[in-house]
């Protein structure tokens, strides 16, 4: 049977074929999204082409294909739809090399089956070939079935993880800002940093994940002490102000993103056991054993940094120099080592919220860390600029706010939702939820 | 400091002002600006705390006090860049609470900083231009038709030269403001200010980091303002510019008014003295020996 | 062997592209801002967008003809200023620079959401709006021009009514600068409390130059989406880093800065890329792949923003002494 065809609604004039394979790179156990590489060669002469480029892919939920699946195809200007055929099969065909979003509409799947949490649009870039394979991951489940307090306490542990993530990045984000006054807008790319080093050592490497990990936080802590040793340091130096400095780490965050994209391309990746099956089970609330990890280390981390900033002697000043860098000098604090150490400490956590974010996305791609960079700073403002404990709690806020906003708001909104928070926070409390009003200006 | 000037002319003091025998709170004859019960803290920290205070009209008053006594903070709330927790305020027998800065500023009541406010990428010119009052051109929509600000531009421009002569920076008037001195920035911030033809000037600190050859010509400017009919109120550190120049001093000490008077007859309060020594001893804010030492010349000075 | 006939026609050509018009206005309206107020807007793009969907949501789905549609774009950014100006601009100048940055991105979510795809098209933007706009265009069609320069009757018309915007909206700008509103408003750029202490309702004057330079970058998202689709993909972050790119490149506080800023960025990046892509085809890059061929410009824009910061903050047009950056 040929595949159904639709003519987008808006690309006038033109008809297209539209068609494709889904891949799945990993099997997942009671989560299947079978591998099977369609014969794209063959595939492509028994049509009339109009385009050079496709999308292929192939859709099947335990192993058996899944027909008349909804998948569309936007981005650069154009954009098509078309539905698998009896085989599970879809191609959609473009008129240019270049970066797509690929939309799978959850709707046109049968009953208990969706497709894996913020899955169902994945951005998509041709390499070497003109045919490029892309995946959805389907698992079993139910969209609407569960209860409300079941799904407002799911979307509460989702919520705790992932503000967990986000404070570990905010902290450092606001560390720095309050040793340097830098709004530092690399932050996102030493987020990505981690995951991309996981990626590096623990797949293409093939060293056991521990370690993969272990070594992405040491880079990522030598990143923040090389990034301020060659850039930062010699720009406080020459005395640039603090919006130059800021502007300057705008041109950082792009020069690094699409170096990021220059040698990692633009596809998503997975990182070892990051589709793990859900089976720990706490009430309606199902869980990963990565889920517990990810928490725990959050935790972790975060009791240890707290020790730190509040137990240890450098940690002290590092408050002191936060709140009041002029003073901390004045009192015989050595200023410049406090904030190589907060650089360290900065990228080592913004590392690992990174190799966090890779899990909890799931996936690594080039540009990870920029996707949640607006949501670091909103939970850096919403506790109070430069202050460590305010991060935390405002990246918390930001954490919850956004996983129980699903509740009311389409899942594609979600961050709508907190940014909007952030505004209105700002509103009514400038200086934030933690911070003081001096602080405003 | 400036302490080494000499007065080359002995002023003429004004005398009269306050109803009444003199301590804090004294009613004036004629207060243009009164404050009643004005309190403002930080956190725990009460920095300003003032019952209640007259200011007179057409003469100069200095406020002084150790360092945190709430000079500067006093100086910020009655001119509206800060906010009081409590309190009322009137200029010119108006209310200047929840008025904002600007307003207060049209009202008459001009301040300058402590730190100068130069505008340093803006010429010196464009610097004396902004502090005229209701220009046309100022309006978005009328600033697009020169025709109907250009000739108020004009006027405007003739003063500033005025100004800027008499305030000897006329050769520097296309100079960015940048360029100038530490002095003649705040020449040019006072004279700025004269623009707007303030009734009430309120100067926070003109002496600070000012060399002594332009010390002397700040003095007389001070005093012109009030030869001109405008009233003066300005928080001061240096005693002998204090005594020189002010008619009634007003004396601060962790946020209250403790002493009013004649600089004479404050300078021997032992209020005073106890405010500037007891800060000295108990309190960790007010740690400023030159003051004490500055006092206690003083005070040989008068016997 | 390289043509490299066709990489300097490509170039020139985008000396007068419609979008470089574009770029060449937002970035004005980023020079009232940024380069006289000293406003961090970061948020254009989000202007930008409101100007394309405002325009194309007008004509698409209540028909209204080319006036109206134009006039609620600018409505919308207006409103849109507002909205940010009003909890911010009393605060410290990051505030806003958080506030625009996330308010463009809320803009932007919400065009991409399906929630409202009747209306915006969601992921797949809008399309079929420019009928109203090629009406009016009085140019007999045929094709004019020489060398690079030839296009059709409609490609000269987005490019003259684009230009003219531009050239219409410098003027306004270099008039409104050198009057006493524009000496108000680089007052507060050098330190808003004397202004305040002058008299002046800084906020007032905050609240209008966002206003003003906002509406400058719906005219350009306008301008952006003649020549092509209105697609939310193209309003990320990103613009709004490239049109900093472009105003710091000509000069902040300039007027002809953006503009000449905005061409040559286009130039040199249509440039970069055109060799880039002919020499990896060529083989001179045995290393590098075509695709990454066309991410090495952004890397360049980058490195070349913190290259210009740090050593000629004033662009290439500013005045040495008048750095246009705030303290």
């Amino acid at each position: 049977m040929e595949p159904t065809q639709t003519v987008a609604r808006r690309s006038r004039g033109r008809w297209l074929i539209l068609f494709g394979i889904l891949l799945s790179a990993l099997t997942l156990s009671g989560i299947a999204a079978s591998p099977a590489m369609a014969e794209a060669g063959s595939a492509a002469t028994t049509e009339a082409e109009e385009f050079e480029y496709f999308f292929v892919g192939n859709v099947t939920f335990d192993d058996k294909p899944l027909r008349g699946v909804e998948i569309s195809v936007e981005g650069n200007g154009y954009d098509a739809e078309t539905e698998t055929d009896a085989e599970g099969k879809w191609r959609l065909g473009v008129p240019e090399k270049g970066e797509y979003k690929l939309t799978l509409n959850e709707d046109t799947l049968p009953e208990g089956v969706v497709v894996k949490e913020g899955q169902s649009t994945v951005d998509a870039e041709f390499g070497l070939t003109k045919l490029k394979a892309v995946n959805f991951f389907l698992g079993e489940g139910q969209r609407t079935t569960t209860d409300i307090g079941a799904q407002v306490l799911i979307r509460v542990i989702n919520g705790l993880n992932f503000g967990l993530l986000l404070a570990l990045a905010a902290i450092g984000l606001s560390l720095i800002f309050g040793t340097t006054g830098l709004s530092n807008f690399a932050h996102a790319e030493m987020i990505t940093f981690g995951g991309l080093m996981v990626l590096t050592f623990g797949v293409d490497l093939a060293l056991p994940i521990w370690l993969a990990i272990i070594i992405a936080i040491v880079l990522s802590a030598a990143l923040g002490f090389t990034l301020d040793a060659t850039i930062w340091k010699p720009l406080r130096r020459r005395g640039v102000g603090l919006i130059p400095l800021m502007i300057v780490s705008i041109g950082l965050s792009l020069a690094l993103r699409y170096t990021y994209q220059f040698f990692y391309g633009g596809a998503t990746r997975q990182l070892p056991g990051a589709t793990i099956p859900s089976d720990i089970h706490l009430g309606p609330v199902t869980l990963s054993w990565i889920d517990v990890a990810s928490m725990a280390t959050s935790i972790v981390v975060l009791a240890a940094f707290a020790f730190f900033l509040l137990r240890t002697r450098i940690g002290k000043a590092t408050r002191a120099v936060s709140d009041n860098p002029s003073l901390a000098a004045a009192s015989g604090i050595d200023v410049d080592r406090v904030i190589r150490i907060v650089w360290i400490a900065g990228g080592a956590l913004a590392g690992l919220s990174g190799i966090l974010w890779a899990y909890f996305r799931p996936g690594v791609s080039w540009d990870m860390g920029f996707q949640i960079l607006l949501l670091v700073f909103a939970a850096v403002t919403l506790g109070g600029l430069g202050t460590a404990f305010g991060a935390l709690v405002g990246s918390i806020i930001v954490g919850l706010f956004i996983e129980l906003s699903t509740l009311w708001l389409p899942s594609d909104m979600k961050y709508v939702g907190a940014l909007i928070v952030l505004i209105l926070v700002l509103l009514f409390r400038p200086q934030g939820i933690l911070g003081r009003r001096e602080r405003i200006g | 400091m400036s302490s080494d000037v000499t007065p080359t002319s002995k002023p003429v003091k004004s005398t009269g002002l306050h109803v009444g025998e003199a301590g804090p709170g004294v009613r004036k004859v004629d207060p243009i600006l009164t404050a009643d019960s004005v309190k403002r803290t930080f956190g725990g920290l009460t920095a300003v705390d003032v019952a209640h205070v007259e200011i007179p009209r057409g003469a100069i008053t200095a406020l002084i006090g150790p360092n945190g006594a709430g000079k500067t903070t006093f100086f910020n709330l009655l001119t509206g860049f800060d906010k009081p927790d409590e309190g009322s305020w009137e200029f010119d027998g108006r209310s200047l609470a929840h008025v904002p800065a600007y307003r207060v500023a049209r009202m008459g009541l001009i301040r300058t900083f402590q730190l100068t406010k130069a505008l340093g990428l803006l010429t010196v010119m464009d610097n004396m231009k902004l502090g005229a009052k209701g220009q046309g051109g100022e309006n978005l929509f009328r600033s697009v038709l020169p025709f109907l600000w250009r000739k108020q531009e004009d006027e405007i421009e003739e003063k500033a030269v005025e100004l800027l002569t008499r305030f000897k920076l006329d050769t520097k008037r296309e100079d960015y403001a940048a360029s100038l001195s530490g002095g003649q920035r705040k020449l040019l911030e006072m004279a700025r200010a004269l623009m707007s033809d303030p009734t009430l000037v309120m100067l926070d600190e003109p002496m600070a980091g000012v060399n002594p050859a332009l010390t002397q010509s700040l003095l007389e400017h001070i005093l012109d303002l009030k030869s001109q009919g405008m009233s003066v109120l300005f928080v001061e550190h240096d005693m002998h510019m204090v005594r020189h120049i002010a008619d009634w001093v007003i004396v601060m000490a962790e946020g209250k008014i403790v002493a009013e008077g004649d600089p004479h007859t404050v300078m021997q309060d032992p209020a005073v003295i106890d405010a500037y020594l007891g800060a000295h001893h108990d309190t960790d804010i007010g740690i400023d020996t030159e003051h004490v030492e500055v006092l206690k010349e003083l005070i040989d000075d008068e016997q | 062997m390289i043509d490299w006939i066709a990489i300097f026609s490509n170039a020139a050509q985008e000396l007068i592209s419609p979008t470089t018009a574009a770029y060449a206005l937002a970035a004005l309206g980023l020079a009232i801002h940024f380069g006289y107020t000293g406003l961090l807007n970061f948020g254009q793009a989000g202007f930008m967008a409101l100007g394309a969907y405002g325009f194309a949501i007008s004509t698409l789905s209540f028909g209204f003809p080319v006036w109206a549609s134009v006039l609620v774009g600018v409505g919308a950014s207006v409103i849109f200023a507002l909205i940010l100006g009003i909890p911010t601009l009393r605060l410290r100048a990051d505030y806003l620079a958080i506030v625009t940055i996330a308010a463009a991105e809320i803009l932007r979510l919400v065009f991409t959401t399906n929630t409202f795809d009747s209306l915006t098209g969601s992921a797949s933007g809008l399309q079929g709006y420019k009928g109203g706009f090629a009406d009016l265009n009085p140019i007999p069609p045929g094709t004019y021009g020489f060398g690079p320069f030839t296009y059709n009757a409609y490609d000269w018309w987005i490019r003259i009514v684009g230009w003219t915007l531009v050239i219409v909206f410098a003027l306004l700008t270099w008039l409104i600068i050198r009057s006493p509103w524009g000496r108000v408003i680089k007052g507060i750029r050098e330190d808003e409390d004397a202004v305040r202490a002058l008299g002046k309702n800084v906020y007032s004057y905050k609240m209008q130059s966002l206003i003003l330079g906002g509406v400058y970058g719906t005219l350009a998202g306008m301008i952006f989406v003649l020549p092509r689709a209105v697609v939310p993909a193209n309003y990320q972050t990103s613009l709004t880093f490239f049109i900093y790119a472009i105003l710091l490149l000509g000069g902040a506080a300039t007027i002809l800065g953006p503009i000449v800023g905005s061409m040559i960025f286009w130039v040199l990046l249509s440039f970069f890329s055109g060799f880039m892509a002919r020499a990896v085809e060529a083989g001179w890059f045995p290393f590098m792949t075509q695709v990454q061929a066309g991410q090495l410009r952004f890397i360049l824009v980058g490195i070349a923003i913190m290259l210009i910061v740090v050593f000629r903050p004033q662009g290439i047009f500013g005045n040495k002494k008048e750095l246009a950056f705030v303290k």
